[in-house]
């Protein structure tokens, strides 16, 4: 039933396609020239036929649960929903969508057996609807297409004019992507900040997203001061780079001056392995192998090292980001003019002077750049910090303390169920909001020093 | 000239700065020593760290690959398995009787003694009796020999991860117990043969049944979603960028966008897929289509980087040809430049989706990471994902769960490592140098 407008549709391109075709070639058969290949002819019933058909299906399919659902609610017997608020409402919604599908739990009164018939009748009259008006439309279609095969129509221009727009549209995705994602951050943290003062937020140093479920519940009030979430993820980032920066840029010194061709072609693939390996595996590896070895050390040291601390998801996190910086260094110290490794060794110095006073200078701006994007990149990494870093907020920057970081936060708070009407909900979108404008000034940032930097060179 | 370096003119002004140089030389033959040494000290951090990777993976992961089971001959007993009503019948107790005919001196009735023993059978082991005698009822009042998995404990022992010299108290398994399973085992009923449940099994709660099966079905769905709509999309967008559009204020400010969401963190997506498809277009949590749909804009900037790459590299004479002899902008492009460009684009197009396979957090905010035990047979149910299995494994607090993460991560990275091998084979075979 789900697939049959899609079949549908299919065909009618199918037929529109073969019958444009055939009376095309008919009259190329007569003798008469035509302006367009037969091909064309068939290609713009095709395409006729699918794009705006294809269309309309989808905004059919996508509108009709809400459609449905607002006149399931309209049915409802006057007064059965005053005074509920939004939760309750959609929580009856949803009983009665599970009576509808045949699961019934307990006792239901009758007026929602009554909602969950009438649910199935609107469904399958929805289905039907679509059915005949995808079957009209494609008939209605492909008889115009046909109408238009002509000696002289233009059918080439026609079908490049609407691949043309398909492609636009496909280019124009991305932007609708990026607007999507700056008007859900900002509509639902609007919401938050509603709820919650800007300066709680962004100055408080007590976070404890926890809402008291019951009116009389002995529980945290709920603080959303995000000041040692933060916190909490610079010091993990630091952590990061601290093993990720010398690291990496060792390598790619080695690597580009140093390492016999032979070695480089081997250990560069190698490397890329680490990047290609799923944060996941990365989090789980914490968990399983470096935090109990950071413990074992640290107690061997006398030192008190939490379970989850810092170093355990900023060392793995550094470990992720090695081939990223050396990658980056790579390409800025490759990009550098021959001339002047030839001048530098020529008034004499050795390579490793060549390398640390005038390659390693001359390539520090596209470096920084990488590690720019390195840093972005360590405060948006999730499944690291979500495994091996703590949930709880303190205002700790020792290492060896178990703290938290913004995408820790998101994803505890999303996690199970989730109101759009609570501050704890709303709370990760503003974190994310955070997360979205912190990342992105980075990156355009990063991404300007590597191109100007480019341009000094090429 | 000056007095004060009398040494100087002696020797010569020329030989004095070779002896300088000389005599520093190998200082600073020194100091690029080290450097090297920094670097190769700094190469052999990063792969001892991968190496520390890999094995810690194998280490654990392989005990995953083998499960242990028991053979009993099981007499199902027509008083206890009713025919009329079969689904409340006590196939526990069935077991655990038959069980209890290889321990003779052991009283069954007793209840404490009858659950002790009955331990050893995974707490699933009743159910996959009750679906053989479903599917065959003419079973009862036979005595047939059915081969079960054991509980994760005595799995665990068998594998030799529970030491039996530790003190009893500090045991998982008590004496007693572990004497039970080895009188099974001097009878020759416990075996470990390989653990196809891995791969065939939905997900449980008990770690010795618990497979991949779901969520392989599960990230078999979501990246056929994220390809159908990435891939076109993807393209789409790569021509009309490399091809056909004008270069102006719009085109860059596409291009820019398109550079900017490759480095916005995956996470964010997941936020704009829990607001925008499920509160907004009300899709369903956890359903594979979503998350194939979030990952599809995550992978389609990797798609249009690398369609416009290998667009590039088609030489300008193929077009020039093609137009020469009377094709149009979009016959060039369509009929000539995409085919020629096909294999750098389906390489790029494999990568992005290996990078989708291994993508877990927006699959964590759109809710795949639910416990669900049987695969969705549409993209539309509810799932879970590899990455999102290993995840919920991670967490899960029974020890043969560390394993089997192993394994499924194992699995994860066998399917990345198959992935990558194709696009590799692709570029090498397909692609041609101009």
């Amino acid at each position: 039933m789900g697939m049959l407008p899609f079949a549908i549709l299919l065909v009618a391109a199918i037929v529109g396609y073969m019958i444009n075709l055939q009376s095309a070639r008919a009259i190329r058969a007569d003798g008469t020239k035509l302006h367009s290949l037969s091909g064309f002819h068939g290609l713009f019933s095709a395409l006729l036929v699918l794009v705006p058909v294809l269309t309309f299906v989808l905004l059919w399919l996508g509108f009709e649960g809400a459609v449905i659902e607002s006149l399931m609610f309209a049915s409802l017997p006057t007064g059965t929903l005053d005074g509920l608020g939004t939760g309750e409402v959609q929580l009856i919604g949803a009983e009665i969508r599970s009576i509808a599908g045949g699961r019934v739990f307990g006792t239901p009164e009758d007026w929602k057996l009554a909602a969950a018939d009438r649910l199935i009748a609107y469904e399958a009259w929805s289905d039907w609807l679509l059915i005949a008006a995808v079957a009209a439309l494609s008939v209605a279609l492909v008889l115009f297409a046909r109408s238009r095969v002509a000696p002289e129509y233009r059918a080439r221009q026609q079908v490049e004019k609407i691949t043309t727009g398909l492609m636009i549209f496909c280019a124009t995705v991305a932007i609708f992507t990026t607007i999507g994602i700056v008007f859900a951050l900002t509509y639902e943290t609007f919401k938050f900040f509603q709820m919650v003062p800007l300066s709680e937020f962004l100055f408080g140093t007590s976070w404890e997203p926890q809402i008291p479920i019951r009116e009389d519940q002995i529980a945290a009030e709920g603080a959303f001061g995000a000041v040692p979430v933060f916190l909490g993820t610079i010091v993990i980032a630091t952590i990061a780079l601290t093993v990720a920066v010398p690291v990496g840029l060792l390598t790619a010194i080695y690597l580009n001056e140093f390492a016999p061709h032979a070695v480089r072609s081997v250990i560069k693939p190698i490397l890329e392995i680490l990047a290609g390996v799923p944060t996941v595996v990365y989090g789980f590896f914490a968990i399983l192998v470096v935090a109990p070895a950071l413990r074992e050390l640290g107690a061997d040291l006398g030192l008190d090292v939490a379970s989850n601390t810092a170093l355990a998801a900023g060392g793995v996190m550094g470990v992720m980001l090695i081939p990223f910086i050396s990658s980056f260094a790579d390409d800025a110290l490759s990009a550098v003019p021959q001339s002047l490794r030839d001048g530098a060794l020529a008034l004499g110095a050795t390579r490793g002077e060549m390398m640390m006073n005038v390659l390693f200078p001359a390539a520090i701006p596209g470096i920084v750049g990488g590690v720019l994007l390195a840093v972005s990149r360590a405060i948006g990494e999730t499944m690291i910090v979500v495994m091996a870093a703590g949930l709880i907020a303190r205002m700790t920057i020792n290492p060896l303390d178990s703290v938290t970081a913004v995408t820790v936060q998101i994803v505890t708070l999303l996690i199970g169920d989730t109101a759009f009407d609570s501050p704890k909900t709303l709370a990760a979108f503003a974190l994310g909001m955070m997360l979205f404008l912190a990342t992105l000034v980075i990156n355009v940032f990063a991404l300007r020093i590597v191109r100007k930097y480019r341009e000094i060179y090429d | 000239m000056s007095d004060t370096t009398p040494e100087y003119r002696g020797a010569g002004h020329h030989g004095g700065t070779m002896d300088t140089v000389r005599k520093g030389l190998a200082k600073r033959k020194r100091k690029q020593m080290i450097l090297q040494g920094f670097g190769i000290a700094a190469i052999g951090f990063a792969l001892t760290v991968l190496f520390i990777l890999l094995a810690s993976l194998f280490s654990t992961g392989y005990q995953a690959f083998t499960q242990t089971h028991v053979e009993l001959d099981v007499f199902v007993d027509p008083q206890e398995i009713p025919e009329e009503n079969l689904p409340r019948g006590g196939f526990r107790d069935v077991l655990s009787d038959s069980l209890g005919q290889y321990f003779p001196e052991s009283d069954m009735t007793d209840r404490a003694e009858a659950r002790v023993l009955s331990s050893i059978l995974s707490n699933g082991a009743q159910f996959t009796l009750r679906d053989m005698i479903v599917e065959d009822p003419s079973l009862i009042g036979q005595t047939i020999s059915l081969k079960v998995a054991t509980s994760d404990p005595y799995d665990q022992l068998n594998k030799g991860l529970i030491d039996r010299d530790t003190p009893e108290d500090f045991r998982r398994l008590k004496d007693e117990e572990i004497q039970n399973f080895d009188t099974l085992s001097e009878l020759g009923l416990i075996s470990k043969p390989l653990n196809t449940g891995l791969l065939t099994n939905a997900d449980s709660r008990f770690p010795e049944l618990a497979g991949l099966k779901g969520a392989l079905v599960g990230s078999f769905w979501v990246l056929l979603t994220c390809f159908v709509i990435s891939f076109p999309l993807g393209i789409g967008a790569a021509i009309y960028l490399e091809e056909f559009a004008p270069k102006n204020k719009v085109s860059d400010f596409i291009e820019v966008n398109i550079n900017n969401l490759a480095a916005v963190p995956s996470v964010v997506f997941g936020l704009l897929a829990l607001a925008v498809f499920i509160g907004w277009f009300g899709m369903p949590r956890s359903a594979p289509f979503v998350g194939g749909l979030t990952l599809a804009l995550m992978t389609m900037p990797t798609i249009i980087i690398a369609t416009r790459a290998s667009l590039k590299a088609v030489p300008p004479s193929i077009r020039e040809a093609a137009l020469g002899v009377g094709a149009s902008k979009h016959q060039v492009v369509f009929q000539h430049v995409l085919p020629l460009a096909m294999p750098g684009i389906l390489t790029g197009t494999i990568i992005g989706l290996a990078q989708a396979l291994g993508e877990t957090a927006p699959l964590l905010l759109i809710g795949m990471n639910a416990f669900i035990t049987s695969a969705a047979s549409s993209p539309f149910d509810s799932a879970t994902a590899l990455p999102t299995q290993i995840f919920i494994w991670a967490d899960s607090p029974e020890r043969g769960f560390v394993s089997r993460t192993s394994a499924a991560i194992l699995v994860l990275l066998g399917f990345l490592i198959t992935m990558n091998a194709i696009a590799i084979f692709l570029r090498q075979r397909f692609q041609r140098k101009w």
